[in-house]
């Protein structure tokens, strides 16, 4: 099959390309791009004219998602975890090992690959876990989890537990180069912490979670990325003091990478108060900071301090969600709305422009990750995304296809979405909000 | 800001965050009267004659509980106590399918006390019934805090302008928290101190004065209000001994001294006595922590008939 994608803009980082083209796909591959491809050179394809209006990016990577699956179907599966991904853009995902069981050894691993074939939607990519069911103790079997397909490794859901054991994930992980995902949290800081510990958690009685209890076990993660060689890559940085740690440890040459999610670029912890209190749909972890700390994160994003924007989708089943503040699980859903509250909140708002956009949502993550992706050029595989960055969007929770409801969002009212989602030559999501995405749409029929 | 308001605003007192001037006042003057009620020889009114008040009780509570449930009864309500230990959120139930059960019963009032912070604000969003906060987690206290503001205005005549410490454990304190709101609303100048390791960050932006030399807090002060040192937290290791807490930050009859001649001494109980209180000030002559508990019942009553109650004439047959 071929798709003639004709006269979008291409915005391209990875190739050096901000600029109408079209695109041919041949099969699952990227065959052609190039100012103008006359039908005579696309004989067989479906014509689709996007009109330049609309931008053609590689395929957007969200580094860490929550799929759930195995052991929480009732919260996510990774069918429904990768038709959210595609509805949000993302034509792959990797997903983190805190199932049940934990992914710690390649069968689990090649059992959610299994999963992801037979949903067929989004590419993912497991994360296996750094120690035995993520306790902290014995490093995992993780030459035979890359084997079976994992990409990274990571306790996330907690950090991994000791400086020691940091320091043998990082030499044995440097050895294949694949990087260590921390969760950075000091637990002895952290204590029973529901929210950031500052003026609003100390005025509405919640426990607080300290900024230092991230920002030391940044830092020892860097010393150790430093002094080993291995790769570290920071999840969901939330404060300022972290940022600064990073910036510093790729200053020196410490191999660190960072990641930080759209609600922390959005949202702050005076959210907690209002418009409605103790909104359990604001309990994350890490926990939403303080002014500061999201303005610092904003400066990240503008500075190319920060790599990469990732959910950290968390879906949960709404009774773990409509109990007191304190007993809630932590986390929100985040495929859905990602690419909307990017658009709107930083190109929008004038923070950085499509192009870095683009380096956040994909070029970066796949490079940090080492897959397939980040560039839309001949021979490339056909993962693309074609984004609207004018579209009116308002967050409707109710009709997300996760299976989950947990955002702050719902019902905000954003401008920019996703037009269409293609995995490896093939329409696996076109919104019908977006009329050019009419033809994707018919396509995507006719396929499935 | 209206300072003649006749009723509140919601159906529920979830906090003093939410009241504004006058409505504490009105809280205030309304419990003057009800105070009148407990002088008589027949201490009640038929002005909750026929509703239902509810007592939800998540944790132990002597004191609150007690006095809440004699408030009622003095208002006539019927009421019915529910303690955890009898309750069905031992066997699993969540918080709301509980109050939804109870309110199936049509309960005009649930009386709510719960470890969690936040958990009445749970309840007055899911329930018809108005919901009283009891004490949430370390959020709010507010029918402490308004015995506390009661009992000041009785022995002082007004709030504005007095000087007030506060001292203790003020990060885990939901009476500290009341109280700072209620009395800095009420323009008081309002000073906090404890130990460093027990104070709630950036407490300035509350608009208290924040010290850790309890002398400078109880300097020239109007009243000393103490809070409890939870004996338990001394497994957090947020301070090294009893006896030490007791040297730095108990309240002495020399540390009394420093404060005006006419101060008042301030407990919401129960006191560890010679840890964070001497008996001979808890005992003093300046002491009213009896006063607060007798003016609780009062103030329980004026919140209960303004959220529930009929009309002053009532309150006066």
């Amino acid at each position: 099959m071929k798709l003639l994608l004709k006269g979008a803009r291409v915005v391209d980082p990875a190739s050096g390309i901000d600029g109408i083209r079209d695109v041919l796909v041949d099969g699952d591959r990227i065959s052609r791009v190039d100012t103008s491809i006359p039908a005579e050179a696309a004989v067989g394809a479906a014509i689709v004219e996007l009109g330049s209006s609309l931008v053609v990016v590689p395929g957007l990577i969200d580094m860490h998602v929550h799929l759930r699956e195995p052991g929480y179907e009732h919260k996510e599966t990774v069918a429904t975890g990768t038709a959210s991904a595609v509805a949000g853009g993302f034509t792959a995902v990797a997903c983190m090992p805190n199932t049940n069981p934990v992914n710690d050894n390649a069968s689990v691993t090649r059992f959610i690959l299994k999963q992801a074939a037979a949903a067929n939607l989004a590419r993912v990519y497991p994360i296996g876990a750094v120690s035995n069911g993520s306790n902290g103790e014995h490093l995992a079997e993780i030459a035979d989890m890359r084997e079976a397909g994992c990409v990274a490794f990571s306790d996330d859901g907690r950090p991994v537990a000791t400086a020691a054991l940091m320091r043998r994930a990082l030499e044995y992980a440097g050895m294949f180069n694949m990087p260590i995902i921390d969760h950075c949290e000091d637990r002895s800081l952290a204590g029973e912490g529901v929210a950031h510990e500052g003026f609003h958690a100390a005025q509405l009685g919640l426990r607080g979670i300290p900024a230092a209890a991230e920002d030391v076990m940044v830092d020892r993660d860097i010393v150790l990325a430093h002094a080993t060689g291995g790769h570290v890559h920071i999840a969901h940085v939330s404060t300022a003091g972290a940022l600064r740690a990073v910036q510093a440890g790729k200053s020196r040459g410490a191999r660190v990478t960072c990641e930080v999610t759209p609600h922390h670029l959005t949202l702050s912890d005076e959210r907690l108060r209002a418009p409605l209190i103790y909104d359990t749909n604001l309990k994350m972890n890490p926990p939403l900071r303080g002014t500061t700390d999201r303005d610092a994160l904003l400066a990240g994003i503008r500075d190319g301090s920060i790599d990469v924007i990732a959910t950290d989708h968390a879906p949960h089943h709404a009774d773990d969600k409509r109990v007191e503040f304190d007993r809630a699980s932590f986390g929100i859903v985040g495929l859905e709305t990602a690419v909307s509250l990017g658009f709107d909140r930083l190109v929008h708002a004038g923070i950085i422009g499509i192009g870095r956009l683009v380096e956040l949502f994909s070029v970066n993550p796949a490079r940090i990750l080492k897959v397939p992706g980040g560039r839309i050029a001949s021979g490339d595989m056909a993962d693309i995304t074609i984004l609207a960055p004018d579209l009116p969007v308002t967050v409707a929770a109710a009709a997300f296809r996760s299976k989950a409801r947990n955002t702050p969002f719902d019902g905000w009212s954003l401008r920019g979405g996703v037009a269409a989602t293609i995995v490896g030559g093939r329409v696996v999501f076109a919104n019908t909000a977006v009329p050019q995405a009419a033809g994707l749409e018919r396509r995507e029929r006719r396929e499935t | 800001m209206s300072e003649t308001a006749s009723r509140l605003r919601g159906k529920d007192l979830l906090g003093i965050a939410d009241l504004d001037v006058s409505e504490i006042n009105l809280i205030l003057d309304t419990a003057e009267a009800m105070k009148e009620v407990a002088s008589r020889p027949i201490k009640k009114v038929p002005t909750l004659r026929g509703k239902t008040v509810i007592n939800l009780f998540f944790e132990p509570s002597t004191r609150t509980r007690t006095s809440f449930e004699i408030a009622e009864k003095r208002l006539s309500a019927d009421t019915l106590n529910i303690a955890i230990a009898m309750s069905s959120v031992v066997k699993g139930e969540t918080l709301i399918d509980t109050a939804l059960n109870l309110e199936a019963m049509a309960p005009a009032i649930m009386v709510v006390r719960h470890s969690s912070s936040g958990a009445c604000h749970l309840l007055a969003r899911t329930c018809r019934a108005g919901i009283v906060n009891a004490g949430d987690g370390t959020h709010e206290h507010p029918t402490q805090g308004l015995l506390d503001a009661f009992t000041i205005r009785e022995r002082k005549g007004r709030i504005a302008g007095l000087k007030i410490a506060i001292v203790g454990d003020l990060l885990h304190s939901r009476v500290f928290r009341s109280n700072i709101l209620l009395l800095t609303k009420l323009g008081a100048e309002v000073w906090a101190c404890g130990p460093p390791t027990l104070m709630p960050p950036e407490l300035d932006r509350l608009g208290v004065h924040a010290t850790t030399r309890v002398d400078e807090a109880v300097d020239g002060a109007d009243a000393i209000m103490m809070l409890r040192i939870q004996l338990e937290r001394m497994q957090g290791g947020f301070f090294p001994s009893l006896r030490e807490y007791f040297t730095v930050f108990g309240m002495t009859p020399e540390r009394v001294r420093l404060a005006k001649p006419d101060a008042i001494i301030m407990h919401p109980g129960p006191m560890n006595r010679g840890v964070e209180i001497a008996s001979e000030v808890a005992d003093g002559p300046a002491s009213v922590i009896l006063d607060q508990v007798t003016n609780g019942v009062a103030v329980r009553m004026a919140v209960l008939y303004l959220l529930a109650g009929g009309g002053e004439n009532e309150v006066a047959a």
